[in-house]
């Protein structure tokens, strides 16, 4: 199986975010793989890895970034996991949108030809949620966000979704080719069967972290370097962020010294039970 | 022009009432356009919802029905709500960010060509928009300038909309299937529960990792009940197995914003945070005082759920006993 993997670096989410005027003071600002991206980086080397044969690969894993230069950083670190090649496609966030994002993966489907997008199911930073189920329409194939479960089935040809829905686990059979978005929950012990690895193999919790000899071999995989003008992206920016700001802050609250007190203060004070 | 197209969903042949904020959404959002409000239901044999849909004030309700549509599929709604809007005129297509409404709505502005603001907290303009950003540390004012705007509505945002209205009138529009669509709905494991949903209940109590076990939620469940409120948790307990999923309250499971939120045993990462700071009165009960919830609780009480939740029963007991 042939997957491609987008990843986008974004701000740490624990560092307090700055505001300069309307925009974010990104000065101090440390960068990292968005978590559901790097999620999606593991669903892709589980689903070509046998981890009962000493994880034989069988299939190829590219992953794509659209973002400045150093994000070659995070990508190398993808490679690092185990993915097999790169593509940084030149990009500052502030000229990007979701539809400016998901035609270039569009592009880079077209030229490329994986079976499988793998994506995060959003993007922690401008949380747009978009991207995915928006490239799914341009290329007309059919779209299984919020994945928790992966299941590899019909000889390789489809996929069984297991879904976070609203009301629980929906469960959605696609056709490959296909767009996949990953939520949480895919990275469990036992959330992918590729077919090959034995069903009952249980994974490490998480994301793997990169060997030593992952972290040398990375250093020789290919991180192609293209433009969204190489690709032919001609899409314009349409979303535009005009205005920044706080949420209003809550007020500062209090610290009771018994449930007494508690309940005497949810009653009387809030007036909420 | 301004026409709006708000998506309804149902349940069980039911209006679900997780649309009614995003009807809101539309009305007001049709005003400020200067067009008409549509609203649409898609699925089969859904006339019963159609009917309830036509007492929300919209100026129509719109029926896409077929067998083929009974079981929610992007891929097979998503050209039918671009039917539908495209025969209103409609600028703006909407729906509530349920787990749906996020799934459909890019696909749909993916088809009309259209920008997507997702999770709307508030309306500028008829073109611009407010939503939150990075774990709701940051709100963002949008601005889109294609033709067709597609929003997913934050439900704890706007105010469900009543069924107060004359019945508007309801009309079928295209509902024809695409085929080979190399998509299938199998089917949904949905997690049973007596208690009132968790976006829309009045108070949630949600409980985390420290509550160490499933069993153990069996007492946050009896404080809920107690309470009349809903039961959330935190994405380590769900993790852990201890409750399902969709209990989870956060950035990637539901956001809350109920009268009352108490939070037990929950350590207040922001990821958490950025699904329930909306609620008016937070009460954080954690063992360690320096636990991050307490900078956003009204009321903080350092002490173990083991102490505390008996304790807290017992005192609301008498205190509906006082009446
Ligand atoms: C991409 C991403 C998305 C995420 N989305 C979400 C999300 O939507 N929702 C979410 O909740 N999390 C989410 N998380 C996880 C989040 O970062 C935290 O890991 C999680 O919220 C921690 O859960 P917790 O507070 O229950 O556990 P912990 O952080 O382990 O806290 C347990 C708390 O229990 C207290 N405690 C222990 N024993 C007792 C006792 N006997 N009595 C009282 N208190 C006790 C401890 O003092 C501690 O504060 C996400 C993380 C990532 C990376
Ligand atoms: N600049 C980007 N480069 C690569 N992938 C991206 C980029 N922006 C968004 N994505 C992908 O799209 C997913 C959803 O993002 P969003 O729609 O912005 O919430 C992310 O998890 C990424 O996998």
């Amino acid at each position: 199986m042939k997957i491609l993997v987008t990843a986008k670096r974004v701000p740490d989410p624990e560092q307090k975010v700055k505001l300069k005027g309307n925009e974010l003071d990104q000065s101090a600002t440390n960068w990292q793989l968005n978590q559901f991206d790097e999620y999606a980086v593991e669903t892709a080397l589980r689903l070509t890895e046998n981890a009962s044969a000493g994880n034989a690969r069988d299939g190829e894993v590219v992953v794509v970034s659209i973002g400045p230069k150093d994000v070659q950083q995070q990508l190398r670190s993808t490679l690092a996991m185990g993915a097999d090649k790169a593509i940084l496609v030149a990009g500052e966030d502030a000229e990007l949108d979701a539809e400016i994002v998901a035609r270039t993966i569009q592009k880079l489907a077209e030229r490329d030809k994986p079976d499988l997008i793998l994506m995060g199911k959003l993007a922690a930073d401008s949380e747009s949620n978009d991207a995915g189920q928006r490239l799914a329409g341009y290329l007309g194939w059919p779209q299984a966000t919020f994945a928790g479960t992966i299941e590899v089935v019909d000889g390789g040809k489809a996929l069984l979704v297991g879904r976070e829905v609203d009301a629980g686990i929906e469960t959605k059979k696609v056709t490959l080719p296909a767009v996949v978005t990953v939520d949480l929950r895919i990275v469990a012990p036992h959330a992918i069967k590729n077919g090959k690895t034995a069903k009952d193999h249980a994974y490490a919790e998480g994301p793997r972290y990169a060997s030593l000899k992952g972290i040398m071999a990375a250093k020789k995989k290919p991180i192609e370097d293209t433009t969204l003008q190489a690709l032919g992206v001609t899409a314009q920016k349409r979303i535009k962020t005009t205005t920044l700001e706080a949420p209003p802050a809550r007020k500062a609250g209090i610290k009771v010294q018994s449930v007494e007190e508690l309940v005497q203060k949810l009653h009387s004070e809030a007036k909420v039970i | 022009m301004g026409n709006v197209l708000i998506v309804v969903e149902t349940h069980n042949g039911q209006l679900r009432t997780a649309s009614l904020p995003a009807v809101t959404f539309g009305k007001q959002l049709a005003e400020k356009a200067g067009g008409t409000l549509s609203l649409l239901v898609v699925g089969n044999n859904v006339a019963g919802a159609a009917t309830e849909a036509a007492k929300l004030g919209a100026a129509e309700v719109l029926v896409a029905e077929h067998p083929g549509l009974e079981h929610y599929l992007a891929e097979t709604w998503a050209p039918v709500v671009v039917k539908a809007a495209k025969e209103k005129g409609a600028t703006v297509i909407g729906a509530t960010s349920t787990s749906t409404g996020k799934d459909l709505l890019p696909r749909v502005a993916a088809l009309l060509d259209a920008g997507l603001v997702s999770d709307v907290i508030g309306i500028v303009n008829a073109t611009t928009f407010k939503r939150p950003m990075m774990a709701g540390n940051v709100i963002a004012t949008v601005e889109v300038g294609t033709p067709i705007i597609v929003a997913t509505v934050r439900q704890t945002e706007f105010k469900p909309a009543l069924a107060d209205g004359a019945a508007a009138p309801i009309s079928k529009v295209d509902a024809t299937v695409p085929s080979d669509t190399r998509a299938e709905f199998v089917g949904v494991a949905e997690s049973k529960s007596e208690r009132p949903e968790l976006t829309e209940a009045k108070i949630v109590v949600s409980g985390g990792r420290g509550m160490k076990e499933g069993k153990n939620f069996e007492q946050v469940a009896a404080l809920a009940d107690l309470l009349g409120g809903a039961m959330g948790a935190s994405r380590a307990a769900c993790d852990a197995g201890m409750v399902p999923n969709d209990l989870q309250v956060g950035q990637t499971g539901k956001v809350v914003a109920p009268q009352l939120y108490i939070a037990i045993a929950i350590s207040g990462a922001i990821q958490h945070l950025a699904g329930m700071k909306g609620s008016k009165t937070i009460v954080a009960i954690n063992k360690d005082p320096e636990a991050p919830i307490f900078q956003v609780a009204d009321y903080g009480l350092v002490t173990t759920w083991e102490q505390a939740i008996p304790a807290l029963m017992e005192e609301i007991k008498k205190l509906k006993a006082a009446g």
